[in-house]
């Protein structure tokens, strides 16, 4: 099942007892794990749980308490991300690496245009050629679906199902190898969920990429993910291939879980 | 002159010199936003209080003062500061560009040519190029530091999408020595090129917004663009109705209520100066010139 093609066998991220306090209390505790590239890792558990927190240590957005980060740059070394300067984190952000907001308005500009909105890392990293952007803009918006003729209109004119999938468009537009997302369909109806579902999936297994996404929706992680991390009270208490620990959950907290989804 | 009841140049002395040092650091870093302890001006915010801060702290007793503003030397905020000025630091005052060593200005660059030793002192409202698409100071200092401006070319794009060409027409952020990004206050586009490798030292006062900067002589200033979409300055129509210039820049003056208008040089001293060498424009043969030239 996690048979990727292409994959190296070297680790893309290696996070190492990775641990967050905020005086007493212990938001994360001591979390490790290996991402191989081309994998997709969900992390699933209730709110207050620790997912979010996990996240923005393993995106450099915030220094842990204990342990560390280490992630493997373009030119094949493992680095400790603590180590690297801002320019360097700034540059891995908007390059390498994606970040799905759970609000899009939170990863979009919503004054500027869909088009610019897509084009602004292309331009970040040094393209100086109007055509060229935009070109690679609607091919963008294309592939996620957007209709071409509203490349010059705000996202705030846009659906919440739209504002998500530019949103993707945006980060996929410089090919990063992993993308974070952050409850990436939380707030969306069941039918525009579905759609978004079907979206990323094609969109990850065609580039290749890999993802870490935090979601407390069992189904997202049933159909985007190849392992999955439960954590509770900030541990993670129980790890493994997607369908083995959804469909043959070890820990009481998991078999809570995963009974307590609604039946179709 | 008049008995100076104030210090000279009306700041006192140690507030030139916090003045002083922060333009020094500016001319070291060409394009950087040095924060200064603006002071409370004797007009009000809007009206040049950073520039006539600067002003106050470069001038000298044998410095000739000219103030302009739009280019005109007989509009009220240029007379006023060329008043303030003759007033309280006794300076000559002057409207000619050549005879000046110390030039404000609100809002242009004259036409004539600047020479070595001489200052152009600008008067600015929002020195933050990036404000308006990022209002965070902290996140805007920080892109400046990593020197990502990426968002800049966010905003020219944004013009070619809408407009069909990049219809930012002042304020036209620069590059400054291949590596600040500067707001060259509102002057239009078409003065842009007029900072590049420019003899005279040009600096920048935003009272309001506390901060000064700095083009030192001879050094590039680029202004930004797209390879397909390159900068260009544009260029009007018509020569000057008054003195026949082509390569000017021109104000609209309207002349009655029935639509009539003409087009006329903005730099007044640059307009005068070739009526006086004997150039004409279309307009310049009404009845009153004519009596006028005698």
């Amino acid at each position: 099942m996690v048979e990727v093609t292409g994959a190296s066998d070297q680790p893309l991220l290696v996070a190492e007892g990775l641990t967050k306090s905020y005086g007493r209390l212990a938001a994360c505790r001591d979390v490790s794990f290996v991402l191989y590239p081309g994998e997709v890792l969900a992390i699933v558990g209730e709110s207050g749980s620790g997912k979010s927190t996990l996240l923005q240590m393993l995106s450099a957005q915030l220094a842990p308490s204990g342990g560390r980060v280490s992630y493997r740059m373009r030119d094949g070394v493992l680095r400790d991300l603590a180590e690297l300067g801002e320019a360097e984190r700034r540059f891995l952000f908007r390059t390498d690496w994606g970040y799905v907001h759970q609000d899009p308005a939170q990863g979009l500009r919503m004054a500027v245009s869909a088009g610019a909105n897509v084009g602004e890392r292309l331009m970040a990293v040094g393209w100086n050629n109007y055509g060229r952007i935009r070109q690679t803009a609607s091919s963008w918006l294309e592939r996620v679906e957007i209709d071409v003729a509203r490349i010059d209109d705000a996202p705030r004119t846009y659906s919440g199902g739209m504002r998500q999938r530019l949103q993707i468009a945006r980060n996929l537009v410089t090919e990063p190898r992993l993308v974070f997302m952050d409850e990436p369909t939380g707030g969306l109806d069941v039918s525009v969920q579905a759609r978004l579902l079907d979206l990323m999936r094609s969109l990850v297994n065609e580039l290749g990429l890999a993802a870490i996404v935090v979601t407390h929706d069992l189904a997202v992680a049933r159909l985007l993910s190849h392992r999955v991390m439960v954590m509770k009270e900030g541990r993670v208490i129980e790890t493994g291939l997607t369908d083995q620990v959804l469909d043959d959950p070890r820990e009481p907290y998991t078999q809570l879980l995963v009974s307590s989804i609604l039946p179709a | 002159m008049n008995a100076p009841t104030y210090n000279f140049a009306y700041l006192d002395e140690q507030t030139k010199r916090m003045i002083r040092r922060a333009i020094l650091k500016a001319i070291a870093i060409p394009g950087y936003q040095v924060p200064f302890a603006s002071r409370e001006m004797p007009m009000p915010y809007g009206w040049g209080t950073g520039g006539v801060q600067v002003t106050a702290a470069i001038l000298g007793p044998k410095d000739v003062l000219k103030v302009i503003d739009q280019g005109s030397d007989d509009t009220t905020n240029a007379i006023s500061i060329r008043k303030f000025f003759a007033k309280t630091a006794g300076v000559e005052t002057t409207t000619s560009t050549d005879a000046a060593t110390v030039i404000q200005t609100r809002h242009r660059i004259p036409e004539a040519p600047l020479r070595a030793g001489q200052v152009l002192v600008y008067q600015v409202p929002i020195p933050e190029p990036l404000r308006f698409l990022e209002p965070r100071e902290t996140e805007t200092r920080r892109m400046h530091a990593l020197a990502e401006y990426g968002l800049m070319h966010v905003k020219l794009y944004e013009d070619i999408a809408r407009f069909g060409h990049i219809a930012t027409s002042y304020a036209y952020p620069v590059k400054v020595n291949a590596r600040y990004v500067m707001d060259p206050s509102p002057t239009p586009k078409f003065d842009n090129p007029k900072m590049d490798n420019c003899p005279a030292l040009q600096l920048f006062g935003a009272g309001r917004e506390k901060r000064i900067y700095a083009i030192p002589p001879y050094t590039p200033v680029v202004s930004l663009d797209f390879e397909d979409h390159p900068f260009t300055r544009y260029k009007f129509d018509a020569p000057c109705a008054l003195c026949g210039a082509e390569e000017s820049y021109l104000d609209e003056i309207v002349t009655d209520d029935k639509g009539s208008r003409m087009f006329v040089c903005s730099d007044t001293d640059y307009c005068e100066g070739r009526q006086a060498a004997g150039h004409r424009g279309v307009e310049s043969a009404a009845p009153h010139k004519e009596a006028a030239n005698g």
